[in-house]
């Protein structure tokens, strides 16, 4: 965990255009990321939290290589893979792969089980037919599937079960990082846990370095070894997960943790309800200063003018914010 | 008007059945509980288990092929289960008022704000147009809309979920109904949201005093919602009882499992996460004793030869031949 960054993203920044349907022409941009920078060292987890629209799945996409940057560049062992081409971007595809959130629209229904597994192994030309299918099986029995589940389709499978094909095709190009986007949001809670500790065995075994994006704190924080809170294409909060879950220090975080409604009934009746007012501004026209100052309940004139640099709150946790919940470092202070 | 022992709702012996092509699923199996005015009830269970099942039957709204094959559901004690198409059509959205977990989805794209909010006055109370506008209007106030007179004329796609979810509220509350089914009302929120949400019910309860039955898979809304908790599992109600009693002291063994299952903000990285291993019983061919014994530890023979009727005291009731130790 203290290794060399297997991954390191310098200042990202993706925009989308929007055109008009009629005359074709560009007539707004929608700010997916602005400006994002995270270092994920090999055999960690990085947990990526926000809610919708704040840009963590776009994050998850340009790790992978499904789109480019708009700006900043994307280091993978070393390498900048945002400007690489041809033969050598399609070799590090390989040690990129990606799992979906929705384990019933992202598995062809027409396809057996093995065959989408061995798909990527076809595609990339690894191995004689045969090797492939002896690799199939290890991979389905490595996820816990039963060996008949090769033959069978995917819409026989419950959707624990189909995370788990998922990955068993994620891991079929023997990857270095996985990115997960919303991997169990799908799933009962008895269930998510079953493909978490999945996730975690794996990882162990293969030295994998993991990114999980997600909304939801609680099932972030039982894989991550590192944070990063996105709010509207901003980082506002990255550090340690232990540090970040024990001293939350941008009153978005903060709020993000207080609004889980908790399985126990006397102190979530206790808590205080609507920290957080208004609503989410657009991401075609992000709020001038801090992003996050139309619904801070901490927000000054500061806010709306000056946009908060990241500033250490500790040995590797960092915040954007001008009125932080932690004093931060020596020496640094802004505010 | 027929007997009632004053509950707003009495759901008794409740079996529902839904026709597949190959099979028949029992969705909801004996299935009895009451809802008393003013109070929230949460049904919660997991995917599958009949939950919305439930809810679909008291409105008599449930999917072809599907249908009550026998139990009771009377609304202040009038029977729903005997009434034709077009006397339950005058019970649904001025009796029983919905709402529902995709408010893009039960919003009509097409119609005004307004006139989605003020049409159940204008169906079931004969409301003019004018009359139905400023109700709309003084409904939209009380969900906690912004402006909400220059809202009546928007369309649903130009509200945010939340705004949406709030607009479907106020429809729901048109016509002040005796009960709200509420089926995952901030499932496709996001948390913040939820939490406005949520607050918003809190204080609706506070302020009307409406009977609810609050459908969900999240046993935090129901934990800061409900002040009796029914738990559903493949079709049956497994635990029912008070809110702290259910939550504090659990006795059914998928209760409780379902609870050490759920992540906390609290729990550390280093405490192996729970699952219940495997998975919910196929309910066309239910196990027949307990249903959850494929996946309890507990289990022994006995669980796996009868059904455990429902046992404890009449403010907590369950069904499991072991359940956990009753704390003092």
């Amino acid at each position: 965990m203290s290794g060399a960054p297997l991954l390191e993203l310098r200042d990202i920044v993706k925009e989308f255009p929007i055109t008009s349907t009629v005359l074709q022409r560009r007539v707004g941009l929608v700010h997916a990321v602005s400006g994002v920078s995270l270092s994920v060292p090999a055999g960690s987890t990085l947990g990526l939290v926000g809610e919708s629209g704040c840009g963590k799945t776009t994050v998850g996409r340009l790790i992978v290589g499904l789109d480019r940057p708009t700006a900043g560049s994307i280091l993978f062992d070393g390498r900048d893979v945002s400007s690489l081409s041809g033969r050598e971007r399609r070799r590090l595809h390989r040690d990129r792969q990606l799992v979906f959130q929705d384990p019933y629209a992202s598995l062809d229904p027409r396809m057996r089980v093995g065959e989408i597994v061995r798909e990527p192994l076809a595609i990339h030309h690894l191995g004689s037919r045969r090797q492939q299918r002896v690799a199939v099986q290890r991979l389905l029995e490595e996820v816990g599937l039963p060996p008949d589940a090769a033959a069978r389709f995917p819409h026989e499978f419950s959707g624990g079960q189909r995370q788990r094909i998922g990955l068993a095709r994620a891991l079929a190009l023997n990857p270095r990082l996985i990115v997960a986007d919303e991997p169990v949001s799908a799933l009962d809670v008895s269930i998510r846990s079953q493909v978490l500790n999945l996730m975690h065995d794996l990882q162990l075994r293969h030295d994998l370095t993991y990114v999980v994006i997600s909304h939801d704190l609680t099932v972030v924080r039982y894989v991550s070894d590192l944070l990063g809170v996105m709010y509207l294409g901003k980082l506002v909060e990255v550090g340690d997960a232990e540090a970040v879950y024990a001293r939350p220090t941008h009153p978005y975080t903060a709020a993000l943790m207080a609004t889980i409604p908790l399985p126990d009934p006397v102190r979530e009746r206790a808590k205080p309800h609507g920290l957080i007012r208004g609503e989410l501004p657009s991401a075609t026209n992000p709020p001038p200063g801090c992003r996050f100052h139309t619904r801070c309940p901490r927000a000054a004139d500061v806010c709306r003018i000056v946009e908060p640099p990241l500033r250490p709150f500790g040995e590797r946790h960092h915040a954007a914010c001008h009125f932080p919940l932690q004093d931060p470092v020596e020496g640094t202070s802004a505010a | 008007m027929s007997r009632s022992d004053g509950s707003v709702l009495t759901v008794a012996s409740l079996r529902v059945v839904i026709a597949l092509r190959h099979s028949t699923v029992r969705a909801v199996d004996d299935v009895s509980f009451t809802i008393a005015p003013g109070e929230t009830v949460g049904l919660v269970g997991e995917s599958g288990c009949g939950k919305t099942t439930i809810g679909l039957a008291l409105l008599r709204l449930l999917p072809a092929g599907g249908r009550i094959v026998s139990g009771s559901v009377r609304l202040g004690g009038h029977e729903l289960t005997t009434l034709d198409d077009e006397q339950m059509r005058a019970v649904r959205g001025d009796r029983i008022g919905i709402v529902f977990q995709d408010p893009l989805t039960s919003l009509n794209p097409t119609m005004t704000i307004g006139s989605q909010v003020g049409e159940p006055l204008r169906i079931h109370r004969g409301a003019t147009a004018r009359t139905a506008r400023d109700r709309a209007a003084e409904l939209l106030e009380l969900v906690g809309l912004p402006s909400p007179s220059r809202q009546l004329d928007r369309y649903p796609h130009q509200l945010s979920g939340g705004m949406r979810q709030r607009v479907s509220l106020a429809a729901a509350l048109a016509c002040d109904p005796a009960l709200l089914i509420a089926d995952e009302p901030t499932t496709a929120l996001d948390v913040t949201t939820q939490d406005q949400i949520l607050e918003l019910f809190s204080r609706l309860k506070r302020e009307i005093g409406m009977a609810v039955l609050l459908i969900t898979h999240d046993m935090g809304v129901v934990a800061g919602q409900a002040d009796r908790v029914l738990v559903m599992y493949a079709g049956k109600l497994v635990e029912v009882g008070a809110t702290d009693q259910v939550f504090y002291r659990t006795r059914h063994r998928y209760t409780q499992a379902l609870l050490e299952s759920i992540p906390t903000l609290t729990s550390s990285r280093a405490e192996a996460l729970h699952s219940i291993p495997g998975q919910p019983p196929d309910l066309a061919h239910p196990p027949p004793g307990c249903r959850f014994a494929p996946r309890c530890a507990f289990m022994t023979d006995e669980c796996r030869a009868a059904q455990p009727a429902m046992s404890g005291s009449q403010a907590h009731t369950f069904a499991c031949i072991h359940p956990a130790e009753a704390r003092a």
